[in-house]
């Protein structure tokens, strides 16, 4: 069986978040449980239904066995690979071939995270994994990671190609224009390139602006074969393809700061999708950093290496633009838990069901998810998505 | 390799380096140079890897100021340093203010205390 046979066998039939934001009082594991729940039912199963399981946590080296017992479920296929934010993508390839070879009919891939109002958050967790996963040939230089491994590839990419501030400034400012559509993004004060400009610095060449929300938030899609999918409530999304590639750990491990595993990852997604960048109509990328959007459009073939930082300039990007990308308002300003790759699905999801309101990018059919995971561009998952009629 | 009471590849580095020494490997099949130390060749999958004392000379391939309060020690540089042999490493640039150190500029190493453990830092080489 080659990626190509998997093409359109498997669909997205049901999405939900819960959480967004901040979730006072609440756990990781009881957000998820019920962006979980909101999935399954937007699916019209039932959670008992959940004969797989997909799922990670930063804090957590087990943490199907919480999925499981919490959720009451027992699930015949599970996949617990956590390579950072990407894993949420990266977690198709396995589900599809679970689910196509007849081992299980449903499964749900999820995530939750409280780190923004959690007693034990962001710090804390930091801190902690500094002890139990060292890096011992990077640690002592103090980077504040994951910005300064992002502004180390942003600054080499600057020096390479001449991208400029304002070009990551553009990128800010076109999520945060997304977001403005987004009754559920996090961050929807206007924002202009000057004031990213003049931002507190955080890690050169990034500003605060550069930089990820830091929000609580869950998100849980369910995959089942596209035959079953056809009789279930909503709409399905088709997967044409999904394909990962994983390269380093840290940001000193990575070859050409300017290159990143989506230049593999979407070069084998777009193979076994048998479409290309120009198919695509809505893009949505994990934009950790500003400067993840350019590399991203670079890697994946919107434009030419070192050509992202023009491409995005004068709203390109943003609503009205010629490329439609990230249009929840991403990570930089809709909902940024740790780990996102489940979000930027569930949106490309909601574009190709037409269910995005103002956001709406018109006869969608067509879209990208790009993965990211890790404190430097480590891994990078790549989706192709269509609707039924797109075929 | 080196599973014995020396310790294995990391303890190594770190004890020469405690001692002032900075080393890196160099794989006796493929004759890459590797850093980090380690045990398998990330090149060829070699096992046989020796200690070489490395030129010391590299280049700035990127660099980050690291933002601080000046209350708690003010701006930093992190850097990520090409040996002269080839090889990659996160350090940093000492002796010029973060903000003065450039992509390709032309640096030397030296072994410095870090909490009582050696640690590699790099110097302008135009600064000496």
């Amino acid at each position: 069986m080659s990626l190509r046979d998997l093409r359109g066998r498997t669909a997205i039939v049901g999405v939900g978040t819960a959480g967004c934001g901040e979730a006072h009082g609440m756990s990781d594991l009881e957000i998820l449980s019920q962006a979980a729940k909101a999935a399954v039912e937007d699916a019209g199963l039932a959670m008992k239904d959940m004969d797989g399981l997909c799922t990670a946590n930063l804090n957590s080296a087990m943490w199907p066995l919480n999925v499981v017992e919490c959720l009451g479920i027992r699930p015949k296929f599970v996949d617990g690979t956590n390579i950072g934010g990407a894993a949420f993508v990266a977690h198709q390839l396995p589900a599809m071939l679970a689910l196509n070879a007849g081992l299980c009919d449903a499964v749900l891939v999820c995530y939750g995270s409280t780190q923004r109002t959690a007693t034990f958050g962001r710090k804390e967790r930091t801190a902690a994994r500094n002890i139990l996963d060292p890096n011992p040939f990077e640690g002592p230089y103090q980077p504040f990671n994951p910005p300064s491994s992002y502004a180390l590839i942003a600054a080499r990419h600057m020096y390479q190609y001449g991208t400029t501030r304002r070009h990551l400034a553009e990128v800010a400012v076109a999520a945060r224009k997304w977001a403005q559509l987004n009754p559920e993004a996090f961050s929807r004060d206007p924002l202009d390139i000057d004031t990213v400009l003049k931002a507190r610095m955080i890690s050169d060449p990034f500003s605060a602006y550069d930089c990820c929300l830091v929000t609580d938030g869950a998100a849980a899609y369910v995959m089942t074969r596209a035959d079953r999918a056809k009789d279930l409530k909503k709409k399905p999304v088709l997967i044409l393809s999904n394909a990962t590639a994983a390269w380093h750990r840290s940001v000193s491990g990575m070859r050409d700061l300017t290159v990143t595993p989506s230049k593999e990852s979407g070069e084998r997604a777009f193979a076994a999708a048998g479409l290309g960048p120009k198919d695509i109509d809505v893009v949505q990328i994990y934009d950790a950093f500003s400067i993840n959007t350019i590399l991203a459009l670079e890697d994946l073939g919107f434009c030419g290496k070192g050509e992202g930082g023009p491409f995005v300039e004068n709203g390109a990007i943003a609503p009205g633009g010629k490329l439609p990308v990230n249009t929840n308002g991403g990570g930089l300003s809709c909902v940024h838990p740790n780990m996102y790759g489940a979000f930027a699905t569930i949106e490309a999801v909601r574009q190709l069901r037409g269910e995005c309101g103002e956001r709406q990018v018109k006869g969608a059919k067509t879209a990208v998810v790009n993965g990211n995971g890790g404190t430097a561009a480590s891994s990078q998952s790549t989706s192709v998505l269509a609707t039924a009629g797109a075929l | 390799m080196q599973t014995n009471e020396q310790g294995g590849a990391e303890a190594r580095y770190q004890a020469a380096l405690n001692e002032g020494r900075f080393s890196i490997q160099r794989c006796n099949d493929c004759h890459k140079h590797v850093f980090y130390p380690r045990v398998v060749c990330p090149h060829c999958g070699g096992a046989s890897l020796a200690w070489v004392e490395p030129k010391g000379t590299g280049t700035v391939y990127s660099t980050t100021t690291v933002r601080r309060k000046p209350e708690a020690g003010g701006d930093y540089d992190v850097s990520l340093i090409d040996l002269d042999e080839g090889v990659r490493m996160m350090s940093r640039v000492e002796g010029v203010p973060p903000a003065e150190v450039k992509i390709g500029m032309r640096v030397r190493a030296k072994v410095v205390d870090n909490k009582g453990a050696g640690l590699v830092v790099f110097a302008a080489e135009e600064a000496k």
